[in-house]
């Protein structure tokens, strides 16, 4: 029993240890690499500020953050934008003030803009609300080892467009390979090229898909880093408090069990 | 406390005098500790500790939460990413509660099908074990209750499917399905009820569970042998148990460290998983998500619901015979209530006077049929109600009320059990070696 216990733990303990298990073939949804999956990932900042970028110039468009602050911009553990670049980005924003009754720009304390298009989901938590590949076989052991895949949709989801357009009461739909039922009321967004990163960066559409998909993942799980930290700080401490009770309790049943002693 | 004979709390201090004259509190906690327990118990008699550990959890984990949520259809949603965002710890604090749900039904499951193993059960434990049904009919209130709380889609259509239930019930469903909705559909108000029965029934969860252990602790613990511990004489009594504190205190303590190692790296790292995506997006009344699902606790029960469709004869039979009073619906609701309730019939349905399911060779083969089954509707429930998946679930559940209905009462009859131990002190003896220390008490065991 103590052998199976033991397996159990250690196999949590190793949960998520990167790709242990490649996602199966033949999914719709490309198992890319992010550098925030496993027990100790983390964001990349110059990612993150791309992604920014990316949705800044392209996505809010269309597309709200509203329940995210402007002041989280400069949290450590997001894009990390400084202050100042921080203030000045909420700045270019307008909101509307209920106390002036008027339009202002935007303080650190206000939220990002709700859809400018209502029929464009808010982005706030996409990337938790939309998983990657299930399996294998049904299995989802992989989004249990790699994480449930949000941003590994958003990254597919962007770059699964065809030139296929239909029209149907009044709207237009576009052909998608991995939207639920492939018509997707959204036209296609990245190109390539659609951007200039000031790191140097190629702005390939693969690139940005995924730059903009990590931003959506840190938008929507901002506490992604710390609360890994306290989750493995939690299995160490817990660990060795484990391993301690273990031994207590092997002493204390040690006289009533003579053929177990060693 | 209980009938097993053993030491009681004898107060040595004038002080302690003078409380216990009073108040036999400490008396009270040193008889519930310090109860004789089979020394014989194996691993899986850790889960009750688990299951208190989690209760606690809960509540505490749940109260922080609940100084942070907004109670309303328009701000439910919202205020739980204020918690995940700028609540300092908020983000822990919210998944260990949500994590922590599953643990308890993992807990609760092993804890019940260790009971029905073990025929833990049978008399003299029934009102145990009936205790212990209702203290599982309050958590899966409680569970789907606080699942609705977070007002994303899984939690609207949940709840709506959840309560749209008690609309199949003849003549009063209507009328009753608005009362507990608040309204003619879920709502604000169907919000703010949920939330004050979340609250409350922790607490009527702790009292049960208090009275649960009240009542083992009478009847004294069964155990893998199902042998009664002998109560003849103190020397008897000592050899077949060892005091609740300390070894079944540490060793209950060290399995509830490994199973919260697996829980704080499921929470840490994986915290979404046993999630369903469609609950990060805030509830809307006109977008009806393609395939409601409950958490995954509730599946099997899930899946018993939706087994019974039009084109199932009983169904047709019964609809026919009851002037379609009891049409496909009801007949869903009965059965998935049904396979709840017949839970606490075991200790009559099950006719066999031996206690333990290790002697006795036909009952195990229906229990490992019963457990896999367990599994195998878990799975039917969480497909979607097409192709080969409603047959698979029909056929899981006839498993599931034959095994209680049929098999139980019938393998008492037929059954030859094994030959059982004499005593609780053999069967340990044999695992552990003879001349065991054991036998004769020792009072102190750190040398």
């Amino acid at each position: 029993m103590f052998k199976k216990l033991t397996i159990t733990a250690l196999t949590a303990l190793t949960l998520g240890a990167g790709g242990a298990l490649a996602a199966g073939g033949g999914a719709h949804v490309t198992d890319y690499d992010f550098s925030f999956e496993g027990p100790f990932g983390r964001y990349d900042q110059a990612q993150l500020q791309r992604g920014l970028q990316i949705y800044t110039e392209i996505c809010s468009a269309c597309h709200g953050l509203e329940l995210v602050a402007f002041r989280t911009l400069s949290d450590p553990g997001g894009p990390s934008l400084s202050d100042e670049a921080m203030r000045d980005y909420a700045s270019a924003f307008e909101v509307f003030d209920e106390e002036l009754e008027d339009w202002r720009p935007a303080k650190p304390i206000d939220h990002f803009p709700e859809s400018m298009d209502p029929n464009a989901p808010d982005l706030s938590l996409m990337a938790k609300a939309r998983v990657g590949f299930h399996g294998p076989h049904g299995t989802g052991l992989n989004q249990l080892f790699k994480g449930m895949g949000g941003a590994e949709y958003i990254a597919t989801y962007l770059q699964s467009f065809t030139d296929d357009v239909k029209e149907e009461a009044g709207s237009v739909f576009y052909y998608n390979h991995v939207f639920p039922d492939n018509w997707s009321g959204m036209a296609p967004a990245l190109y390539g090229d659609d951007v200039f990163y000031a790191d140097g960066t190629e702005a390939t559409m693969q690139q940005e898909a995924k730059d903009v998909a990590a931003f959506l993942m840190w938008v929507a799980e901002p506490h992604l880093m710390a609360r890994k930290q306290a989750g493995f700080v939690s299995v160490m401490f817990l660990t060795v408090l484990t391993v301690l009770l273990y031994l207590a309790n092997k002493r204390l049943w040690a006289p009533y069990k003579p053929s177990k002693q060693v | 406390m209980s009938g097993i004979p053993h030491d009681h709390y004898e107060p040595k201090l004038g002080s302690e005098k003078w409380l216990h004259r009073r108040l036999p509190i400490v008396g009270l906690l040193y008889d519930t500790l310090m109860i004789p327990t089979p020394k014989n118990l194996n691993w899986m008699w850790i889960w009750g500790v688990v299951l208190f550990f989690t209760l606690v959890l809960q509540i505490v984990t749940g109260i922080v939460l609940a100084m942070h949520y907004v109670p309303h259809a328009d701000m439910a949603f919202a205020s739980i990413e204020h918690i995940m965002r700028n609540v300092n710890g908020g983000y822990f604090i919210r998944y260990l509660h949500m994590n922590g749900a599953s643990l308890f039904f993992i807990a609760v499951y092993l804890h019940i099908f260790r009971g029905i193993y073990y025929g833990s059960y049978k008399s003299p434990r029934e009102l145990t074990w009936i205790i212990g049904i209702l203290i599982y009919l309050a958590m899966m209130a409680t569970a789907f209750m606080g699942y609705v709380l977070p007002w994303g889609q899984m939690s609207f259509w949940g709840a709506t499917v959840i309560t749209g239930l008690f609309g199949a019930i003849p003549w009063v469903g209507e009328p009753l399905l608005t009362w507990l909705q608040g309204g003619p559909a879920v709502d604000s108000p169907t919000l703010t009820r949920f939330f004050s029965l979340h609250y409350l029934l922790p607490f009527v969860i702790l009292g049960l569970s208090i009275v649960h252990v009240w009542a083992f602790h009478t009847t004294g613990n069964n155990n893998p042998t199902g042998v009664e511990v002998r109560r003849t004489s103190r020397e008897e009594a000592d050899a077949d148990t060892l005091p609740f504190w300390p070894y079944f205190v540490i060793k209950d303590l060290f399995a509830l460290g490994v199973v919260l190692v697996i829980f704080f790296a499921i929470v840490g790292f994986m915290p979404n998983y046993l999630g369903h995506p469609d609950n990060y997006i805030p509830a809307d009344p006109l977008v009806t998500p393609p395939h409601i699902v409950p958490e995954w606790y509730f599946l099997p029960f899930y899946a018993i619901l939706r087994a019974f469709d039009g084109d199932v004869w009983a169904v047709q039979l019964l609809d026919w015979m009851s002037f379609g009073v009891i049409d496909a619906k009801f007949f869903g609701v009965l059965a998935m209530f049904g396979s709840i309730l017949i839970m606490a019939l075991l200790p009559w349905l099950d006719t066999s006077n031996v206690r333990s399911g290790r002697f006795r060779p036909m009952f195990k083969v229906a229990f490992w049929i019963f457990f896999i089954d367990f599994f195998v509707l878990m799975w039917a429930g969480a497909m979607p109600a097409e192709g080969i998946y409603p047959t698979v679930a029909l056929v899981g559940t006839v498993v599931w009320f034959g095994f209680f209905l049929v098999v139980l009462p019938v393998l008492g009859v037929i059954e030859k059990p094994l030959p059982q131990p004499d005593t609780i002190e053999e069967d340990f003896n044999a695992h552990y070696g003879d001349g065991a220390a054991g036998g004769k008490a020792v009072p102190s065991p750190a040398e």
